[in-house]
């Protein structure tokens, strides 16, 4: 029997992340990450997802929309799609374009819904197709909060493969979730729920929602003062995202960012929110570097998600040995026992971070915990 | 013919006595007395003088103590009154406490330790005075070295988390006789061991590093072998952990820190499921601690105090704690002229009380006993295992991935229950009070297990008492799906209300009582 699947990219999907900006959402912020020289990699992440689509010899006829919102990516996996959905303004594609394309989809009579994206897209496909339809979603964005999506590209194609193959998929309904933007000009990391879809029921490739890690105050501000008290003169720090890390800095005296970078050296910010070119001139100026990171609670994630701006070349010129994993132990208590992902672009440097790691979570206190690449968990 | 109560008969109207007793201090009346005694006399007054002439008016008081002043049946009442509102050992079945090991403590070994030949023993009186606890004590060292595999033990720590600190400072001696106590500042410990496996080492300043469990619930060995290296002063844990799963390859993990230059240390504090059946020294462990007030019938807290007996290899026997008993051939005597001893952790010979009620505990049981008591702990804990995972939405941490037996306790989880019903491990806790059991042990932190809680039956509770425990979740269970406002104020039929009132948060630092300080202005 045939299976229709839909595609939809969202092709400005995670352009904000390379170039330190805090998600992609909006006209302006597309203009200044073009500016900034971000380039496109949602088709990519989709069609790399497609390739395990076109290699099973699955029957399957694929339905999409015109130019870079799907089409570039099935022809890049040498998929021949047909074209539903053509957007007003093909080279500036917008929210709308991916709501209207997906009720086409529906309209179509898909079978399964595949999209690449960030929590502003799985927002528009919830919104505009809710839990009428399957999804398989292909992480592409900055910011990653929902629990829709596989846990990277290949995954997500092993999961569509898996789910044609069965027929009749078990399913479950997953959180799509985006940063309470109310909240983080008020300085909170918070995030709002903004619906549910179906994804398929496996625990192994479906990444867990998002939680904002419970730990006690007192706590995790007993880590940051054991972390800043820690730091060695003459060394440059970089920051990463999250309230963990933006407790250091408080402890440092300075307000951190709470979606972003900074580089402290000294005890004293260097530079607040900067992006991966700016971070590749620090460290090579630098005597030496570190890098402080704390991995996104309930997923896990210590690179590759929502601080795309320490990059694989920013890792690499810092030296691995120079990661500083910190956490307190009710985060890492919330990951169920699933290891730390790393999910760089570099999938040598992937291997090389994969492991054991040790995490930093209290002063004097560490836990010896696993690391793993992505495509290592299935 | 008397009726038996049938198996796993709820106690459908139990109610606590809930006597609004107030504190002591705020009772009585000025002048009143429980005793009145007789005026000594002349003579008697003539003969001892002014009694209190020799206390220096440094050390005498201006003003009498505030203490309450009440007739000997209000003393008796009130006290009478306070155990009616306790859900003790004595009164209700506490087998939800997993970790604990809750187990039956004979009565008559109280009044062993409440002879006057124990209790108005000086620990400084002459040693030719006291041949008989030392006695004791050597003998008792012995049979627990029997037990262990050890060579020899103190009891002098003064409970489980002291014992885990004399080994830690033993640890540290250890390598400092070898002059590497400066390059080894890490102790290792992994996360389903009792926490004081990593607050005692690090009280006296180590770094702890720890694991946390793979897939099947037990820690990862690759894990250890990234963590041990030159600077680890030793391995410190627990096994079974607090799961009930007992780590079949930790003859390994001594290994591998052994090799590293370590020291590994055994928390046997709960040996209940082990005793006669696996020793520390077989794993190759250089030192070991058993909790008298667990394992060995001895109760918990106030009835005496505890007792971390504490037990090492011949190689450490020259640190342990001073003094030591030792026995000549005629006479016993302690000895703390040992210059490697880390000293005394605690003052006279610890918790004697105890420690003989352990002894007394261990010669009825005998050898064979002991084994016995260890098999019928496992038996009765898979027995409620069967009951409990029967319940819906009750599930067994890491049954999944780890199908081995459960031994003296098992951690389970209410993830789907609560998932089904929004009511929480903590509200189960609170309502099945009403039902006449103890409320359960959830776990130490952080919660690995969600929505947790951990169950040891021991050697002495009764089928039909596991079967009540098993019924009473059972209907809390159902209460949560079909009542579940019934939670809100839980319990209802015992004496006191939630336990802890909304929205309070312990201070658990003291950065974080500071705040709560500067917070309140006082």
């Amino acid at each position: 029997m045939t299976s229709m699947v839909g595609l939809i990219v969202n092709p400005i999907a995670g352009m904000g992340g390379s170039v330190g900006l805090k998600g992609t959402d909006g006209d302006e912020v597309v203009r200044r990450a073009r500016e900034l020289g971000a380039i496109p990699r949602a088709g990519a992440r989709a069609a790399a997802a497609l390739e395990e689509l076109a290699g099973a010899g699955l029957d399957v006829r694929l339905v999409t929309c015109a130019g870079d919102m799907g089409e570039n990516a099935a022809l890049t996996a040498h998929m021949v799609p047909e074209i539903v959905f053509r957007p007003a303004t093909p080279g500036d594609t917008s929210s709308d374009d991916t709501r209207q394309a997906a009720r086409a989809m529906l309209d179509a009579g898909v079978d399964l819904l595949v999209f690449a994206g960030g929590d502003g897209t799985a927002r528009d496909i919830v919104e505009a197709v809710g839990e009428a339809v399957p999804v398989v979603a292909v992480p592409a964005g900055v910011k990653i909060h929902s629990a829709v999506y596989a846990v990277n590209p290949r995954a997500a194609g092993d999961l569509l493969v898996a789910v044609l193959r069965s027929g009749s998929a078990r399913t479950r309904e997953a959180e799509v979730m985006d940063v309470d933007e109310d909240a983080v000009r008020d300085g909170r990391l918070a995030t709002r729920l903004y619906g549910y879809l179906r994804v398929p029921d496996d625990a192994r490739l479906v990444q867990a929602g998002k939680v904002r890690s419970r730990s006690e105050d007192a706590t995790a501000d007993l880590l940051a003062a054991a972390v800043a008290d820690s730091m060695e003169p003459g060394t440059t720090y970089i920051l990463g995202p999250g309230t963990t890390i933006r407790r250091i800095a408080r402890r440092l005296g300075f307000e951190g960012t709470l979606l972003g970078v900074d580089v402290v050296r000294d005890g004293a910010l260097v530079a607040a929110d900067v992006g991966e070119r700016q971070l590749l001139e620090h460290v090579g100026q630098a005597r030496s570097a570190r890098i402080v990171v704390t991995p996104i609670g309930g997923q896990g994630y210590l690179f590759g998600r929502g601080n795309q701006q320490i990059s694989a070349r920013v890792i690499r010129a810092t030296g691995f040995d120079g990661v500083i994993v910190v956490a307190t132990a009710d985060k890492l208590a919330a990951l169920a026992g699933r290891p730390l992902l790393v999910d760089t672009d570099d999938e040598d440097l992937n291997r090389m971070l994969s492991g054991y790691i040790p995490v930093v979570t209290g002063r004097g206190r560490r836990a010896m915990y696993p690391v793993a690449y992505p495509r290592d968990e299935r | 013919m008397t009726a038996r109560r049938r198996q796993g008969q709820l106690r459908e109207r139990f109610h606590q006595a809930a006597w609004q007793e107030p504190l002591v201090i705020h009772t009585g009346q000025p002048g009143r007395r429980g005793m009145l005694l007789p005026d000594a006399g002349p003579e008697i007054r003539a003969a001892a003088g002014d009694v209190l002439s020799p206390v220096p008016n440094s050390l005498r008081r201006a003003e009498p103590p505030g203490l309450p002043e009440l007739s000997q049946p209000e003393v008796v009442r009130h006290y009478t009154r306070l155990s009616q509102m306790v859900l003790a050992n004595n009164v209700s079945t506490s087998l939800g406490l997993g970790t604990t090991t809750m187990k039956y403590n004979p009565v008559v070994n109280e009044l062993l330790s409440r002879s006057p030949k124990l209790t108005e023993l000086h620990p400084d009186q002459d040693e030719s005075t006291m041949q008989g606890i030392l006695e004791l004590l050597y003998r008792f060292s012995a049979i627990l070295a029997e037990v262990s595999g050890m060579e020899r033990f103190t009891f002098q720590p003064a409970g489980g988390s002291q014992g885990i600190l004399a080994n830690a400072l033993m640890m540290r001696a250890y390598h400092a006789s070898r002059g590497e106590a400066e390059q080894r500042d890490e102790v290792i410990t992994t996360i389903f061991s009792h926490p004081a496996n990593a607050a005692a080492p690090a009280t006296i300043g180590y770094k702890v590093i720890t694991l946390y469990p793979g897939p099947d619930g037990i820690p990862e060995l690759d894990a250890l072998r990234a963590a041990a290296g030159p600077r680890t002063a030793g391995l410190m844990m627990t096994n079974p952990e607090d799961t009930g799963i007992f780590n079949p390859r930790v003859a390994e993990y001594v290994e591998v820190v052994h090799a590293a230059g370590g020291l590994c240390a055994y928390d046997q504090a709960n040996a209940n499921s082990i005793l006669g059946v696996t020793r520390a020294r077989d794993a190759g462990f250089d030192m070991c601690q058993f909790n008298l007030h667990k394992t060995f019938g001895v109760p918990h807290g106030c009835m005496g105090g505890a007792v971390g007996a504490t037990g090492v290899q011949p190689a450490l026997v020259p640190f342990l704690p001073s003094p030591t008993v030792e026995f000549d051939g005629t006479r016993y005597y302690l000895d703390a002229d040992r210059p490697l001893s880390v000293g005394a952790v605690r003052s006279g010979l610890g918790n004697i009380g105890s420690t003989l009620k352990a002894y007394a505990w261990v010669c009825a049981m005998g050898a064979e006993g002991l084994r016995d008591a260890a098999h019928m702990a496992v038996l009765n804990n898979n027995y409620l295992l069967q009951k409990v995972l029967a319940i819906p939405g009750a599930s067994l941490s890491f049954a999944a991935t780890n199908p081995t037996r459960r031994l003296e306790q098992a951690r389970y989880s209410w993830e789907q229950m609560a998932a089904e019903t929004g009511i929480h491990t903590t509200s189960v806790h609170d309502r099945m009070i009403d039902y006449g059991v103890q409320g359960y042990f959830s776990s130490h932190h952080p919660w690995l297990v969600p929505e947790p809680f951990t169950l040891e039956p021991t050697e002495s509770t009764s089928q039909e008492e596991l079967d009540e425990f098993a019924a009473v979740l059972g209907r809390v269970v159902d209460e949560a799906h079909q009542n579940p406002g019934i939670f809100a104020s839980a319990p209802h039929n015992s004496t006191a209300g939630a336990p802890v009132r909304q929205g309070f948060k312990p201070a658990m630092t003291w950065q974080a009582f500071e705040a709560i300080r500067d917070t309140a202005g006082t």
